[in-house]
């Protein structure tokens, strides 16, 4: 304890990235910027895994008929797989493991987490789910859906559930460690003159997600407890016959999995508020709305879970309510939008990489909000229920919202994170390709589901066949411009660091401190003085006339 | 920058200060919430069980009555004692590392450790009684007074099965016939009722090993950490004297206690 303590006291600062190259110093360190860069080439191996499942399945419904996979079995297991895969060890770690560790303590002006061992505590955890994980997929998968829905996974599934349940229990605490910690940290780490209301958004985000990671997961992991114990004893808590309740287990599970739904995607508006105002040069509109909507989300999240059970035979009166409070959720929602596009209005706006993906984002998660009232709506979810027009909508928000905005974190903190600049052409032909790939991929999908075509089955009628196509076609491009970014971020550590401390003119504490940060993060106590975002269009308008005025003379 | 925890000597019973906080205010400070919301997230994982206990509960009240007819109250009074007695020696285990006195600090640990094993052990007994009687849920699981029970005299089970409705409400009647009774409809028993107050009477024996069992879980990590604690405060190998950190062991204990006292009314007591 006082050992590691002083031992990072005694060098000078160093960059954080050649401090100790031995494969021991990074998988022992207790620096939230390396544990932050451990998370992100861990969900990148998983966002591959996810997105080839995704490929083999856009694959097998190019065609009416099964033909690429021996059996509808194997399709629900690949379907199952990329689900679990994806949410679990992609989309809930990817934007507050990867970014929000490495950003949260540099952007309140603090020299770490509270609590670093558990840090990287919660990054091991993590990796032994993983395992887990990839075991499971080495064995075949599991058929139950992602969902897990009683009684199938408890009594009929021959498949592997109890060891998908396990896998899923213990990510669950390596994110209510790192839940635990930002918490904590925002709460009691904050440098001088840094208070609640000049914490960047980035910040009071990922505190929403924070909350719901906390208080969420828990009830998650009961619930898998519960089906694997009725899978081992067959104890009857979910079998009707011996007096249990399959529903209960859907209550249980959404408790927790629509939340989750936020802990994905507040992060994904954490970094689109950070975007926004750097590029539009603006300090952003209504802070103040912004920041509490997040925390209205996070608690609004867990009084809708019932819109996933419209159809599951519960009272009326529930799917009432339950559909009245889904619709409150889009007002914090639409707070958001509103404000981001206010900030826009009158700004001196570039389109540099990170903000085509952030623009990118305020559409596509605009389609996905919108059909979330429609499938809100108590009559018109009945129609749309387990077709193709969930799976469009979820996808909108979920790949369309919070992939994208990682995506364009990435771009935007790249330069911070590994001191090099990628190529600015690439880097907007990927942006581009991701944006039309996206919506030639899924908008035929909400098409599908409105005609009637079911999700979860690997055969459909032929008339299907036109839209199907397009969306196989639309995964194509989606998945080159995915893999653009990983190719030109790889080669760019080749080159010299020249992103120099602020390539993009930013606020914010992060930017004025060397690319790559030191392991010290600051040299000198830090003080805020001032409120975030203070940018001036004026400014850039009189940058950008002298730049003109420059480059005529 | 400055470091001023390395200057003061080690057996001040100041603590130490870790290289990212500034002082020991904050340092503390930052712990104490830390496990607060570990705290709050234990809540929400103990509260989903006990949310669908009651839920079930409330659904098929004569076949949970009957069963916790089973759990013997006055053992369970005298362990929420000794549990309750741990959690003071807790509490003067974390007051004596605030009055720097390093003895009473392991002394009172492995006294809690003592009672918290003897509480264990109380446990394990009922849970032997239990199972003996067949009561653990699954293939084993007989509702007593049923044909299958080996305990039952046979007499009484031929006579429970013979006599529909009026004879069996005597005192003495199984919780077979109970059960059967509970589930008749126009002076018929409905199989399907029946079967199913069967299953909710051995839902009632799922929820309690499966509420006990996890609090025993946490009391067993408890011990551990305890025992471990005591050993680490005698080699003096925390800085100061363990404040922080005892406490924060002190803030689990007494959640685990608490667990407790409400799990046992609601297991134990609720007519």
């Amino acid at each position: 304890m006082n050992a590691s303590a002083s031992a990072r006291l005694d060098g000078p600062p160093e960059d954080y990235l050649t401090a100790g190259s031995t494969v021991k110093s990074w998988l022992l360190t207790s620096d939230h910027k390396r544990i932050g860069v451990l998370y992100l080439i861990s969900v990148t191996a998983f966002f591959i895994v996810g997105g080839i499942l995704a490929g083999l399945m856009r694959l097998e419904l190019m065609t009416p008929k099964g033909d690429l996979f021996a059996s509808a079995d194997t399709y629900n297991r690949m379907f199952t797989m990329h689900g679990v895969v994806m949410i679990f060890f992609f989309l809930v770690p990817a934007i507050p493991a990867a970014l929000g560790n490495f950003l949260l303590p540099l952007m309140i002006g603090a020299r770490d987490l509270a609590f670093p061992k558990i840090n990287l505590l919660s990054w091991y955890i993590y990796i032994i789910g993983a395992a887990m994980g990839l075991y499971l997929l080495a064995q075949g998968g599991v058929d139950t859906g992602w969902t897990f829905y009683t009684p199938f996974s408890s009594m009929y599934s021959n498949t592997r559930v109890v060891t998908a349940a396990l896998a899923v229990f213990i990510t669950g605490f390596s994110s209510i460690l790192t839940g635990l910690n930002f918490l904590v940290t925002v709460h009691t780490m904050r440098a001088p003159g840094m208070t609640w209301f000049r914490m960047p958004l980035f910040v009071w985000s990922n505190y929403a997600t924070a909350l719901v990671m906390v208080l969420g997961t828990p009830v998650l992991a009961i619930s898998v407890v519960l089906v694997g114990l009725e899978r081992f004893f067959g104890f009857g808590i979910f079998d009707p016959k011996l007096g249990g309740d399959p529903i209960l287990f859907q209550h249980l599970f959404w408790f927790y999995s629509h939340p989750a739904v936020y802990i994905m995607v507040l992060p994904g508006f954490a970094v689109i508020s950070e975007i926004i105002p750097c590029f539009a040069r603006r300090p952003i509109f209504g802070y103040s709305f912004i920041a509490f909507s997040s925390v209205a989300i996070a608690v609004f999240g867990f009084l809708v879970w019932g819109h996933h059970m419209f159809v599951s035979g519960q009272s009326m009166y529930a799917g009432a309510v339950f559909s009245i409070l889904s619709f409150l959720v889009a007002i914090p929602s639409a707070i958001k939008v509103f404000n981001w596009t206010a900030t826009l209005y009158k700004g001196s706006i570039r389109f540099d990489t990170p903000m085509l993906y952030a623009l990118g984002f305020i559409g596509l998660f605009l389609v996905g909000g919108l059909t979330g009232l429609m499938v809100a709506s108590l009559a018109l979810d009945v129609h749309v229920h387990d077709t193709y027009f969930i799976v469009a909508h979820f996808h909108y928000i979920m790949v369309g919202g919070t992939v994208t905005a990682y995506m364009g974190g990435l771009h935007f903190w790249w330069p911070k994170i590994s001191g090099r600049m990628y190529p600015e052409l690439w880097g907007k032909l990927s942006a581009l390709l991701v944006f039309v790939g996206f919506n030639l991929t899924f908008f035929p999908q909400f098409i599908l589901g409105y005609l009637g075509m079911p999700r979860r089955y690997f055969e459909y009628r032929p008339e299907y066949q036109v839209l199907n196509v397009m969306s196989t076609a639309g995964a194509t491009i989606l998945a080159v411009g995915m893999l653009m970014p990983m190719v030109y971020f790889l080669l760019s550590l080749r080159g010299p660091k020249n992103a120099g401390p602020n390539p993009w003119g930013a606020t914010g504490l992060e930017w004025q401190i060397e690319s790559p940060p030191t392991t010290h993060n600051f040299h000198a106590p830090v003080v805020v003085t001032c409120d975030p975002y203070l940018y001036s269009p004026e400014e850039a308008e009189r940058e950008y006339v002298h730049a003109q005025h420059d480059h005529a003379s | 920058m400055s470091m001023p925890s390395t200057i003061t000597p080690p057996d001040s019973g100041r603590q130490d200060l870790l290289h990212h906080f500034d002082d020991l205010e904050q340092q503390h400070l930052s712990s104490s919430l830390g496990m607060w919301f570990f705290l709050a997230s234990e809540v929400m994982f103990f509260s989903g069980l006990i949310a669908s206990y009651m839920l079930y509960r409330f659904w098929s009240p004569e076949a949970f009555h009957l069963a916790s007819a089973h759990m013997d109250k006055w053992v369970g009074l005298a362990n929420t004692g000794v549990l309750l007695t741990s959690s003071l020696t807790m509490a003067l285990a974390v007051r004596c590392t605030q009055v720097g006195d390093r003895k009473g600090i392991v002394r009172n640990l492995l006294l809690t450790a003592l009672f918290a094993v003897a509480f264990l052990g109380v446990k394990a007994y009922e849970y032997r009684v239990e199972i003996n009687h067949n009561l653990f849920p699954g293939p084993n699981f007989i509702v007593p007074g049923s044909p299958r029970d080996p305990h039952a005299s046979p007499g009484h089970a031929e006579a429970g099965a013979s006599d529909h409705g009026e004879g069996g409400h005597g005192g003495g009647a199984s919780d077979y016939e109970r059960l059967r009774q509970a589930s008749m409809v126009d002076g018929q028993v409905d199989e399907q009722e029946f079967s199913r107050n069967q299953g909710h009477f051995q839902l009632m024996f799922v929820f309690y090993f499966f509420i006990t069992g996890i609090h025993a879980f946490h009391m067993i990590i408890g011990v551990v950490l305890i025992l471990l604690f005591a050993v680490l405060a005698q080699m003096r190998w925390f800085s100061g004297y363990g404040q922080t950190q005892i406490e924060m062991l002190g803030l689990y204990w007494h959640f685990v206690d608490l667990v407790w006292v409400f799990v046992y009314p609601l297991l134990y007591l609720v007519e």
